[in-house]
C-alpha cells in the first residue's frame, strides 16, 4: 500500500472545496470526523445510523432528485465492498452531479479496525471497470490539497479513492440527533436553492 | 377471462405509476415484473432506475424521497428477503415512507418450484418489517395499488402492495 492521508485533513480539504448548495453525505468514521471538524451545513446529511454499503445509493437518489444540484457522497471501502455493483448503477445512471469519495482505510475501522478483505484492493481500477469515467486517486495531502478542485470540478458520475490512514482506538459516529427532525430539516434545506 | 399480454400489462402499470404521480420506479426484474421494465423505461412521466441489488433500491427511493421526488420500489419477494437491512434503515430508523410493489414469486403456482419457500416467508417478513401490505391477485385489481398507495401517503408511512406471481 502506498501512502496514506490522515483522514481529518482529508475531510477538511474537502470542507474547503465545498461549495455552496453542494449536498456531503457522510457515514461510518468520515460521519465522526466531519462532525468533529465543526459545525454542520443544512446541506450535510449525516448518514447515522446507516446500512453499510448504502451512503452511496442514497446519494445516486438525491443526485437524480436534484440534478442541479452537486451531490458527495463519502463511503469507506468496507462498506463499498458490500454494495460493489452500486458502482456499476451509477455508472449506467450517469448522474453528472454525482461525486463518490471512497476513504480506503483498508480496514473496518469504526467496529475496532479489522482489515477488510483482500490486500491493497484497487477502488480506482474498479470504478473505472464499472463504467465510471472520471475517476481519481489520491494517497498524498499535498496533492490532494491541491488537487481536490480540479478533481471535484470534474463531470461526475465522478468518484475519488481517497487512500486514508486508519485513525487509531477510533470508536462508531455518534447520531447528532433524532433522525425525523434531521430528514425533514434536510428536505426542506434541499428544497432551497 | 384471458390474462392480459405483458407489454399490454407493462403500459397499465407505466400509465398506473404515473397517474400516481410516481416520478422514478427503482427495480430488480423477476419474470413478472420485468416483462413491464420496457414498458416503465418508454414511459415520458417515469424513470426506470435499474439497481443490481434490491439493497440500493430503499437507499436510491430515499435519496428520492429526500430530494422532493415520488419513488416506488419494485422487487421480488426474494429482493425483500435480501434487502432487509437497507429497508430497515430507510424506512424505520429514517422514517421515510417508501411504497413499493412486490412480486409474489410461486403464489398462483409452484410447478416450476414445487414447495417453493418464499411462500413460508414473504408474508412473516413483510409483517416483520411493519410495511402495511396488501395482497393483490388478480391482475383486474391492480387498481388497489393506487388506492393503498394514496392511503399511505396521506398517513405518511409505508405500505407495500404484494402481487401475486405465477410460474417462476
Ligand atoms: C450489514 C452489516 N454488517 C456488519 C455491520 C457492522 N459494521 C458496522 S460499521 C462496519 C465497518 C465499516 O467499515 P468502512 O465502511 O470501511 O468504514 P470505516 O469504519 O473504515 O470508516 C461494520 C462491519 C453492519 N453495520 N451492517
Amino acid at each position: 500500500m502506498s501512502a496514506r492521508m490522515p483522514l481529518r485533513e482529508t475531510l477538511e480539504v474537502l470542507r474547503a472545496e465545498r461549495r455552496s448548495g453542494d449536498v456531503v453525505i457522510t457515514s461510518m468514521g468520515s460521519a465522526r470526523e466531519w462532525m468533529a471538524i465543526g459545525p454542520l451545513d443544512p446541506l450535510d446529511f449525516v448518514f447515522v445510523p446507516s446500512s453499510m454499503g448504502e451512503a452511496v445509493p442514497l446519494g445516486l437518489g438525491m443526485a437524480l432528485a436534484q440534478p442541479t444540484r452537486r451531490v458527495i457522497a463519502c463511503s469507506g471501502d468496507g462498506s463499498l465492498l458490500m454494495n460493489l455493483g452500486s458502482l456499476v448503477t451509477i455508472a449506467s445512471e450517469a448522474p453528472e452531479n454525482l461525486v463518490v469519495l471512497i476513504f480506503a482505510n483498508g480496514v473496518y475501522e469504526v467496529t475496532g479496525a479489522q482489515p477488510i478483505p483482500g490486500r491493497d484492493v484497487d477502488f480506482a481500477t474498479m470504478a473505472r471497470a464499472s463504467g465510471i469515467g472520471s475517476v481519481f486517486r489520491f494517497s498524498d495531502i499535498a496533492a490532494w490539497t491541491v488537487g481536490a478542485r480540479t478533481a471535484l470540478g470534474e463531470r461526475g458520475p465522478l468518484c475519488i479513492v481517497l487512500d486514508v490512514a486508519p485513525v487509531p482506538d477510533a470508536v462508531g459516529p455518534r447520531s447528532p440527533g433524532p433522525t425525523l427532525a434531521r430528514a425533514a430539516a434536510f428536505a426542506a434545506a434541499l428544497q432551497q436553492r | 377471462m384471458t390474462e392480459p399480454s405483458a407489454a399490454d400489462m407493462g403500459r397499465a402499470i407505466a400509465d398506473l405509476f404515473a397517474a400516481m404521480g410516481i416520478t422514478h420506479v427503482i427495480s430488480v426484474p423477476d419474470s413478472t415484473i420485468g416483462p413491464w421494465h420496457a414498458a416503465l423505461d418508454a414511459h415520458p412521466s417515469l424513470r426506470l432506475v435499474r439497481v443490481c441489488r434490491e439493497g440500493e433500491a430503499w437507499a436510491v427511493a430515499g435519496g428520492l424521497h429526500l430530494g422532493g421526488a415520488r419513488p416506488l420500489v419494485l422487487i421480488q419477494c426474494t429482493g425483500l428477503f435480501e434487502s432487509g437491512d437497507s429497508l430497515r434503515n430507510i424506512v424505520h430508523d429514517w422514517k421515510l415512507p417508501i411504497f413499493s410493489v412486490i412480486g409474489y414469486r410461486s403464489y398462483l403456482n409452484q410447478s416450476t418450484l414445487p414447495g417453493d419457500t418464499c411462500l413460508v416467508f414473504t408474508e412473516p417478513v413483510l409483517s416483520a418489517w411493519q410495511i402495511d401490505w396488501k395482497l393483490v391477485t388478480d391482475t383486474a385489481d391492480y387498481g388497489e395499488i393506487r388506492t393503498h398507495y394514496e392511503r399511505c401517503r396521506a398517513a405518511g408511512i409505508a405500505g407495500g402492495i404484494v402481487v401475486a406471481e405465477g410460474r417462476a
